[in-house]
């Protein structure tokens, strides 16, 4: 009784949702961008881009639910489905969190500009690179680099608890430019949503592969156990 | 939990050909326990060893220990053992000559019981607890057992294993020749029963075993690879071999 057709479309789920991470994935690069050179046109971009994403996130679902429901998939395959239904709800919340980025930016670039004393690009690549490696940690199917993003959310918390405290003082120091400031805390915390959506990625991998349920801190508690 | 069936060491054999290699395993009580696995992978043969069913055939030998109850059943006599481990096969098998009355009652008969209230009672007790007093309690004594559905059979035959008030019930396939709704029937029935008795059931359905059994084997070429909770072995089982079975990689 090999299941030669389910495990092709489980394959096929597999590469539906990393086109939809593709998606994402390139909405927070231009976001990051957006807010780098000041361009309205990226920021549309991001705009114009988030009903594919949205599509994409139905249609995985759609598919998840169909391989659900038709093919009763047990153990680690069952662990994949659930897994991709939850990244695919994570990858559409982070192409919601470019798109709140780039409202920000064109909020921004309306605005003279001003020397804020937070490094977003900083935080961005850091952010990015989060993003990376928990899909490749999909893909690899690699629980170990998914422990590394896990670790990496530390520091973004950081970052942005930073951002926090540097622009409340901004802001008071100089009123003029509060409203830049305010913007670039938003979008500070965009990121560090981001960041958290990385690592519910990271945490479905890690239960997909080993069934662990890693979620809040549960490192050692086992699916079935 | 207490344990109602111990095996230990259980090998059994086909003329020359071993079919078991040594099964350890403890059943516990009014629970049901799934064995799963492969055709061919010594299965049947195991539940087949626990109400000595196996030595009816006579190639068939085996060896270790099974416990039911705290006592080895090669240390009771056979009738004795299959009154208290009742067997429902994949096929239900009503006498076909008897009415349903006496199908349900042959056991107890055969035990020496003949009083007719008594009869009369547990015939009436052990189809309701096999669902299936109120579509036949007006013609009992009427229609053989024969003109029932498949669905209702198969249930008449677990009341006929009731009817000797056994306390383990081993079931080979109970439902794979019925229908949806009569599989469900069975399920339902599984439930009602480990109320009361053990349950060790054999089917090649995994959506069934984890639908009906807390505690779930997985048998592999006469090896048990792996004994546990069901819902472990069906989201997170420990050896690959099982995981292999359970998502269709090979079998």
């Amino acid at each position: 009784m090999t299941r030669i057709r389910f495990h092709q479309e489980l394959d096929e789920l597999k590469h539906r949702i990393l086109a939809m991470a593709g998606m994402a994935e390139q909405a927070i690069d231009l976001a990051v961008q957006a807010y780098s050179q000041r361009d309205p046109s990226l920021c549309q971009r991001v705009i114009s881009n988030e009903a594919a994403i949205n599509r994409a996130e139905r249609e995985v679902d759609e598919f998840a639910i169909d391989l659900l429901a038709m093919q009763q998939p047990m153990a680690i395959d069952l662990r994949f489905i659930l897994a991709v239904i939850k990244i695919n709800a994570d990858l559409e919340r982070i192409g919601d969190q470019a798109v709140n980025i780039v409202q920000r930016v064109m909020n921004m670039i309306e605005l003279p500009v001003s020397e804020l004393p937070v490094d977003i690009p900083a935080m961005a690549t850091r952010v990015r690179a989060m993003i990376r490696d928990a899909l490749r940690s999909f893909i690899e199917g690699d629980p170990e680099l998914a422990r590394h993003v896990l670790e990496a959310d530390d520091e973004i918390d950081r970052m942005n608890h930073e951002a926090f405290a540097t622009l409340s003082g901004f802001m008071q120091s100089q009123p003029n430019g509060a409203v830049q400031a305010l913007d670039a805390l938003s979008i500070a915390r965009n990121l560090e949503r981001v960041a958290d959506h990385a690592t519910n990625i990271a945490e479905d991998v890690i239960f997909w592969i080993r069934g662990a349920d890693v979620r809040h801190g549960a490192g050692h508690q086992t699916a079935g156990s | 939990m207490a344990t109602a069936v111990e095996v230990h060491d259980l090998k059994a054999w086909f003329g020359k050909t071993e079919a078991l290699h040594g099964i350890n395993m403890a059943v516990e009580a009014k629970h049901a326990t799934a064995v799963i696995g492969p055709s061919g992978c010594g299965k049947s043969t195991f539940i087949r060893c626990l109400n000595r069913m196996h030595e009816t055939n006579p190639e068939a030998k085996s060896e270790g220990t099974v416990r039911v109850g705290g006592v080895d059943v090669y240390e009771m006599p056979a009738v004795d053992v299959r009154r208290r481990v009742g067997m429902v096969f994949q096929k239900p098998n009503p006498f076909p000559t008897m009415t349903i009355y006496d199908n349900v009652a042959a056991g107890l008969k055969l035990n020496g019981t003949h009083n007719r209230k008594i009869l009369d009672d547990i015939v009436e007790h052990s189809l309701q607890q096999a669902a299936l007093w109120d579509e036949v309690k007006d013609i009992l004594k009427k229609q053989s057992g024969a003109s029932l559905s498949g669905g209702q059979q198969q249930r008449l035959c677990i009341a006929r294993a009731l009817a000797v008030s056994p306390e383990v019930m081993l079931m080979d396939e109970p439902a794979s020749a019925l229908d949806p709704i009569s599989t469900a029937k069975i399920e339902d029935l599984i439930f009602e029963l480990k109320q009361k008795l053990t349950i060790v059931i054999v089917t090649h359905n995994m959506q069934q075993a984890s639908r009906v059994a807390e505690f779930t084997g997985f048998f592999l070429m006469g090896n048990l690879i792996e004994f546990d909770k069901t819902e472990k072995i069906f989201t997170n089982p420990s050896d690959k071999r099982t995981e292999d079975y359970i998502t269709g990689r090979f079998g």
